[in-house]
C-alpha cells in the first residue's frame, strides 16, 4: 500500500513537472487561434524562451524576472508573427515556419555568442531557478512533498487556465476576440478593430509560449540545451485541437499529455514498453480525437484567413 | 514601361529582395556577436568555393533538399501545404535503411529496390494525410505536424531495435550494405577528393524534370494545378478534387521519401537516433519559396540552401555561430511570404 501511494505521489510529480510547459504555451494558442491567426511558431517561440529565461536567470540569479523576460522573448516572435501575419497578410503556416527557424536559430546563435562557443548553457544554481511550492515543509520524498511542493508556476498555470476562461467567456474582450476568429467582416462592420485583437492575441500567445519554455530551463531541467523544448510546441498545439479550443479543454489534453511523459519517466527505470513509442501517445491520441470526434466545424471559421478590411 | 512593369510583376525580383534582406539581418545579429560579418560571410563563400572538393560536397547537402523542395513545390501547386515533408523525409529514411540493411541483393536489384521502399514509405505517409483530410475533411497541417512527429518517435523505435541496432553500442543502425550504397565508382571519388560522391543530385534533376513535365504537360497537372487555382472551378469543370488532393499528397510524399533515400545511401549510411528533427523537410520549405514553387527553380534553391548548409558548417572553424544560416533562411521564407504586399503596393505606385 505505502508503494502504491509513493508510486503515485511520483507520477503525479512527474505530471506536474511536465504539464505546465504544454499549458502555459497552449493557453497562449487558445488565444491566437481563437482570434483566427494560425500559430505554429509556438514552438520557436518556446525555445527562445527557454533560452532567454536560462540566460537571464545566470546573470541576474533571479528566477521570476527570468520567467518573465522569457515571456518577453515569445512576446517578440509573437510581435513578428502579428506583423507578418495580420498587417501583411502572409501566409500563416508560412510565417510560423519561418519563426520556427528563427527562434531557435537565434537561441543557439546567441548562446554561442554569449557562453564561449557552447551550444549548451552553463547549469543554474537552485537560487536562481524558481522557488518551490512549501519548500522543505514536508520530508522528502513522501507522498505530500511530491503533489504539494513543486515549483510555484506548475499550481500557477492551473489559476492561469481559470483567469483565461474567465477572459474567454465573461468579459468584452472574450467575446469579441471569439467574435473576431469566427466572422471579422461582422466584426469589423460592428466597429471592432480586427486588427488591434488579433495583434494582442498572437503577442500573448508569444509571451505565454515564451513562459512555458522558460520554465522548462528554470524549473524542470537547469539549463538551456537546443533540445530542451522538442516537440513540446507542437504538443500543445495538438492539446489545444484536442481541447477543442477552450482553455478548460486544453487543460484537460494537457494533462492528459503530461501524465503520458510521467508515465515515460516512471516507464523509463523498468524497460518494459519503448519510451519512443510513449512519446506517440499525444500525436496519435490528437489524430484519433481529430478523426472520431472533432471532424469539421469545430475550428474557428475565419482561422488561418488573412482578414482583407476593404473586401 | 512595359519591361519596368514586368521586372516589378516577376517574382525573382522579390525573392533576391528577401535573400538580400536575410543576409543583412544575419550580419546584423553577427555584429551584435561580436563577429566581423564580412569575415564570415567571406568565410562561408570561400568554405564552398575555394576547393572543387568543397563544391562536391555542397551539392552532396543539396540532393535531399531539392527533392524535399520539389515535394513541398508540387504540393504548393495543388492548394495543399505539404509540411509533412519532415516525417515523409524520416519514414523515407527508415524505408531505405531496413531494406538496405536487412536484404541482401546485388546492387543492381538492390538501390533501386531501397528507393522505391523510400517512395513508397514517403507516399503512404503523405496519402494516409490526404485521405484523412478527404474523407473526414481534418486541417491538413495539423495532421501533417502529428504525422511528422508519430515518424520521429517511430525512426528512434526502430533504430533502437536489436536486429537493426548497430553492434557494440551507439545509437545508430547498422550500416547500409555496400550494394544498397549509391555512390559514384571508386576512381571518381578519388578523382574529387570526396568519398561521399553520389548520384544522388543527377535523381534531383531527373525528378525536377519529371515533375515539371508532370505540372505542366500532362491531363494530370492540369487538373491538379486547376485545383489549386479554384477548387470549386475544377470540381464545376468535372474533375474530380477530392482524388486530385490525394494524387498530389501521394507523389509530394513520395518525393519527400526518395529524398530520404538519397540522404541515407548516399551520405549518411545510417540512422542515427534523434535528438531533435533534422529539418530536411522544413528545409525543403525554403527550398520550394525561394524557388517560386518551381520544379527546375528548386534545383537552383536547393544548391543554394545546400551551399549555406555546408558553407555554414565551416564557420565554426573562426568561431562564428553555423545557426547564422538558420537565421538567413527564417528571415528569407518570413520575406518571401509578406513580399506579395510589396508586390502590389509596387504596381499600385506604377499604375497611379
Amino acid at each position: 500500500m505505502n508503494t502504491i501511494i509513493k508510486d503515485l505521489g511520483l507520477l503525479i510529480n512527474a505530471t506536474l513537472v511536465a504539464t505546465p510547459p504544454l499549458l502555459y504555451a497552449a493557453l497562449g494558442s487558445c488565444f491566437s487561434e481563437r482570434s483566427g491567426v494560425v500559430n505554429i511558431g509556438i514552438e520557436g517561440m518556446m525555445t527562445i524562451g527557454a533560452f532567454t529565461g536560462a540566460a537571464v536567470a545566470l546573470f541576474t540569479g533571479n528566477g521570476w524576472f527570468a520567467f518573465f523576460c522569457g515571456g518577453l522573448a515569445g512576446a517578440l516572435f509573437g510581435l513578428i508573427h502579428a506583423i507578418a501575419c495580420v498587417t501583411f497578410g502572409a501566409d500563416q503556416t508560412i510565417s510560423g515556419t519561418a519563426i520556427n527557424f528563427l527562434a531557435p536559430g537565434l537561441a543557439v546563435f546567441l548562446c554561442k555568442a554569449m557562453f564561449d562557443n557552447s551550444t549548451d548553457t552553463p547549469p543554474i544554481d537552485t537560487a536562481s531557478k524558481l522557488p518551490k511550492l512549501l519548500d522543505g515543509v514536508f520530508p522528502v520524498g513522501s507522498f505530500a512533498n511530491n503533489v504539494f511542493s513543486t515549483y510555484v508556476p506548475a499550481y500557477l498555470c492551473f489559476v492561469l487556465v481559470l483567469v483565461v476562461w474567465f477572459v474567454f467567456y465573461k468579459t468584452r474582450f472574450g467575446l469579441r476576440l471569439r467574435a473576431v476568429g469566427e466572422h471579422p467582416q461582422a466584426c469589423d462592420t460592428l466597429g471592432i478593430n480586427v486588427f488591434r485583437i488579433r495583434y494582442i492575441c498572437v503577442i500573448l500567445s508569444g509571451f505565454l509560449s515564451g513562459l512555458g519554455g522558460a520554465y522548462v530551463t528554470l524549473a524542470t531541467i537547469n539549463q538551456f540545451r537546443p533540445i530542451v523544448i522538442v516537440g513540446q510546441g507542437f504538443i500543445a498545439i495538438a492539446a489545444v485541437i484536442f481541447g477543442k479550443f477552450t482553455p478548460q479543454g486544453a487543460m484537460k489534453a494537457c494533462l492528459l499529455f503530461g501524465l503520458c511523459s510521467g508515465l515515460k519517466v516512471m516507464a523509463g527505470s523498468g524497460n518494459t514498453i519503448s519510451p519512443n513509442l510513449i512519446s506517440m501517445i499525444p500525436y496519435v491520441v490528437t489524430i484519433i480525437t481529430l478523426v472520431l470526434f472533432v471532424g469539421r466545424g469545430r475550428v474557428p471559421a475565419a482561422n488561418g484567413k488573412p482578414y482583407v478590411k476593404s473586401k | 514601361m512595359n519591361e519596368k512593369k514586368s521586372i516589378l510583376n516577376s517574382n525573382a525580383l522579390y525573392t533576391l529582395i528577401a535573400i538580400a534582406i536575410g543576409f543583412l539581418v544575419g550580419a546584423l545579429f553577427l555584429l551584435v556577436a561580436k563577429i566581423n560579418p564580412i569575415e564570415a560571410y567571406t568565410k562561408l563563400f570561400t568554405g564552398v568555393f575555394s576547393k572543387p572538393k568543397f563544391v562536391v560536397w555542397a551539392v552532396i547537402y543539396a540532393s535531399p533538399l531539392i527533392f524535399t523542395g520539389l515535394s513541398v513545390a508540387f504540393s504548393f501547386k495543388t492548394g495543399v501545404f505539404n509540411i509533412g515533408a519532415e516525417g515523409q523525409f524520416v519514414v523515407g529514411t527508415l524505408a531505405a535503411a531496413v531494406v538496405g540493411i536487412m536484404v541482401d541483393v546485388p546492387a543492381v536489384i538492390h538501390i533501386p529496390l531501397c528507393i522505391l521502399a523510400a517512395a513508397a514509405a514517403g507516399s503512404i505517409w503523405g496519402s494516409v494525410v490526404g485521405f484523412l483530410k478527404v474523407k473526414k475533411g481534418i486541417n491538413e497541417v495539423l495532421l501533417f505536424i502529428m504525422f511528422n512527429w508519430i515518424a520521429f518517435y517511430l525512426s528512434n523505435y526502430v533504430v533502437n531495435l536489436e536486429v537493426i541496432h548497430k553492434e557494440g553500442g551507439g545509437e545508430a543502425t547498422k550500416d547500409v550494405l555496400e550494394s544498397a550504397k549509391i555512390l559514384l565508382p571508386q576512381s571518381v571519388r578519388q578523382l574529387t577528393g570526396c568519398s561521399n560522391v553520389n548520384f544522388g543530385i543527377f535523381l534531383a534533376i531527373i525528378a525536377a524534370v519529371v515533375i515539371w513535365f508532370l505540372i505542366n504537360k500532362t491531363t494530370i497537372g492540369y487538373q491538379l494545378r486547376a485545383v489549386g487555382f479554384n477548387r470549386n472551378a475544377a470540381e464545376y469543370g468535372g474533375i474530380n478534387a477530392n482524388r486530385a488532393v490525394m494524387t498530389a499528397m501521394a507523389i509530394s510524399g513520395g518525393l519527400a521519401g526518395l529524398g530520404g533515400a538519397v540522404q541515407l545511401l548516399g551520405m549518411s549510411m545510417r540512422v542515427s537516433q534523434f535528438a531533435t528533427q533534422e529539418s530536411y523537410g522544413f528545409q525543403g520549405i525554403t527550398v520550394a519559396l525561394i524557388a517560386g514553387s518551381n520544379p527546375i527553380g528548386c534545383i537552383f534553391s536547393g544548391l543554394f540552401y545546400g551551399a549555406m548548409k555546408y558553407g555554414g558548417s565551416k564557420l565554426s572553424l573562426i568561431n562564428a555561430p553555423s545557426e547564422v544560416v538558420d537565421i538567413i533562411m527564417g528571415t528569407i521564407i518570413l520575406f518571401i511570404a509578406v513580399s506579395h504586399v510589396f508586390k502590389k503596393l509596387a504596381l499600385k505606385g506604377k499604375r497611379g
